[in-house]
């Protein structure tokens, strides 16, 4: 299953972070994880949230700019190698990352790694087919 | 008044009144009997008007003639306005124009003596001499800088160092090394040197250096301040533009107080940029020049944009020639920077290139160091933003090349989170000039 991510443009400045989580809050939406990618002049916010759609629209009419993309989001035990692993069947696959960010669960000794293939289609038959614990959207809103 | 300033190339400068005004008429009866017998443009304009050249009876009646714009020579790229053949033109030389294309200017081979002239009579002027070494940095190529001081200087018999624009490091041996006298640059170009001189160990005013010809952007009396204070030269304003010639049009003295304009060459009348009638003798309007000796291009009352009024006190240095106000500020939305002309409308057709719609954006300008900088910040649309950091720098990188092909200069493109560009109710405020002469 994929997983519907927002990404938001941040000026690389203070306070840029502040303004879409601030609108998030207001209306109620919790965020599942997030990452940061930035530059010296720039930076991507990418965001799993509760319900994605709603967020969107929030953030956009606070007047983000906002891009859907699709991740994968891939469950495995938090020990030394379950990454190398994971990535080992991508090398074997040829499979393009265009970025990945990770996360740790709170309770179960679990750690999730998200994912964003050049074709997420393409993974998510590769790495379900390999046996890799692929997570759903409602069992990752559910654990956070 | 020093030996060295009376070249005998500088004698209109001192030339008698009724004298001057007698070369004036005869050659602004020639030139407009040659750009109406061979410039399309003018002539229906002067058909328009129902005026022949023969109208022309005294210097007054050139405020019946029609005006030149900037964007006549866009509307008639590339040689449109050409009075003479292509086989008589010995030379072409283009600056940035509104929309992107470049503006093409010709000599002949008489214009380029002529300009050679005028840029000896402006480095005489500015008290140089044959004997003199002078580095010139200003731009070879298209742009009018370069290659016009460099004859002017071998003209009045100095030695030339040919050595363009940039490369700072380069610019600074040869200063020390060649016994340089005299330099020439953009203002704001020198006081990067003299600060980058310092940090290399070398002090300036220990150098034989002694005269600075800067032109190609406004600078102000508290920047000579500051030249002169750092470097120990003398630093002189000169004008021009590639429209009329070329620098060559106007340059101080030894008074350093205004500039004076070569009017043998260049008629010059200052108009109400509104009205478009003459103002008072000493008031502030807008500078407009008619070239009274250009063959291949006759520029007829061409209007400058640039503001600025005549002195009317005779100047000490003797010459009788008049004197223009050092020019601070235009009227329009033009920006110069590093000596090249940039207007917001070839920014805006840089970015359409690019993204196919115009997104909001903003041009800020900046003094780093005293070198000019621009920045065009760009408001990132739904449309291009992508959530990989490549495909966005990749983004960026196309808007720079794209303004870089367009306005010659390399300049800093920044993007921007929406609607963070301030919106303005009527005209959009394009340019945030925050630089501090």
């Amino acid at each position: 299953m994929k997983i519907h991510q927002l990404s938001v443009f941040l000026e690389n400045k203070p306070g840029q972070l502040r303004m879409p989580c601030d609108a998030l809050a207001k209306a109620g939406i919790n965020i599942v994880t997030l990452s940061l990618a930035d530059t010296e002049q720039f930076g991507i916010l990418r965001l799993i949230v509760e319900d994605w759609a709603k967020a969107k629209t929030v953030l956009e009419a606070a007047g983000c700019i906002v891009k859907l993309t699709e991740v994968l989001a891939i469950e495995l035990a938090d020990k030394p190698g379950g990454m190398a692993r994971i990535l080992d069947l991508v090398d074997r696959a040829g499979l393009n990352i265009e970025y990945m960010y990770a996360f740790t669960e709170k309770r179960a000794d679990k750690g999730v790694l998200v994912f964003r293939f050049a074709d997420p289609d393409a993974a998510l038959k590769v790495l379900r087919n390999e046996g890799v614990n692929i997570v759903s959207p409602v069992k990752l809103l559910n654990r956070a | 008044m020093s030996q060295a300033e009376r070249h005998p190339v500088s004698a209109p400068d001192f030339m008698p009144m009724p004298e001057l005004q007698a070369t004036q008429l005869t050659r602004l009866q020639q030139i407009v009997g040659r750009a109406f017998d061979n410039v399309k443009l003018f002539r229906q304009r002067m058909d328009e008007r129902g005026l022949k050249p023969a109208n022309l009876r005294s210097l007054d009646d050139i405020r019946r003639l029609p005006f030149t714009v900037k964007a006549d020579l866009r509307d008639t790229y590339p040689y449109g306005l050409f009075a003479s053949p292509m086989r008589d033109v010995v030379r072409l030389h283009a600056s940035s124009g509104t929309t992107g294309k470049p503006i093409v200017v010709a000599y002949t081979k008489a214009d380029v003596e002529v300009w050679a002239s005028v840029m000896l009579r402006t480095f005489a002027a500015c008290g140089l001499h044959s004997g003199d070494i002078i580095q010139n940095a200003y731009g070879y190529g298209l742009f009018t800088g370069g290659l016009g001081a460099h004859y002017g200087a071998e003209a009045l018999g100095a030695t030339v160092i040919p050595i363009s624009g940039g490369n700072t490091e380069r610019q600074l041996m040869v200063l020390k090394d060649f016994g340089v006298t005299a330099i020439c640059c953009t203002p704001s170009y020198f006081l990067h040197l003299i600060d980058h001189a310092q940090t290399l160990g070398i002090n300036v005013k220990d150098l034989p250096l002694r005269a600075g010809v800067f032109g190609a952007e406004p600078w102000t009396e508290n920047m000579r301040q500051r030249i002169e204070a750092g470097s120990g030269i003398k630093a002189y304003d000169i004008y021009g533009l590639s429209e009329i010639i070329g620098p060559g049009v106007a340059s101080e003295c030894s008074a350093q107080c205004g500039l004076h304009i070569f009017e043998d060459h260049f008629l010059p009348e200052i108009i109400d940029p509104k009205t478009l009638e003459p103002v008072p003798d000493g008031a502030e309007g807008e500078l407009v020049l008619t070239t009274l000796s250009k063959q291949a291009m006759p520029m007829i009352r061409y209007r400058t944009r640039d503001i600025t009024a005549f002195i009317t006190e005779p100047c000490p240095c003797g010459r009788t020639i008049r004197r223009i106000q050092r020019i601070g500020r235009r009227s329009d939305d033009m920006v110069i920077i590093r000596g090249v002309n940039i207007f917001p409308s070839q920014i805006e057709a840089a970015l359409l290139r690019v993204e196919g719609t115009l997104p909001h954006y903003q041009i800020v300008l900046t003094r780093v160091a005293d070198l000019d900088q621009m920045e065009v910040q760009v408001e990132v649309t739904s449309a291009v933003f992508s959530d990989e950091i490549r495909v966005l720098e990749e983004l960026q990188k196309k808007l720079v090349h794209s303004i870089e092909i367009i306005t010659g200069v390399r300049v800093a493109v920044r993007l921007v989170a929406p609607k963070s560009i301030q919106r303005s109710e009527g005209k959009a405020k394009r340019v945030i000039d925050q630089r501090t002469l």
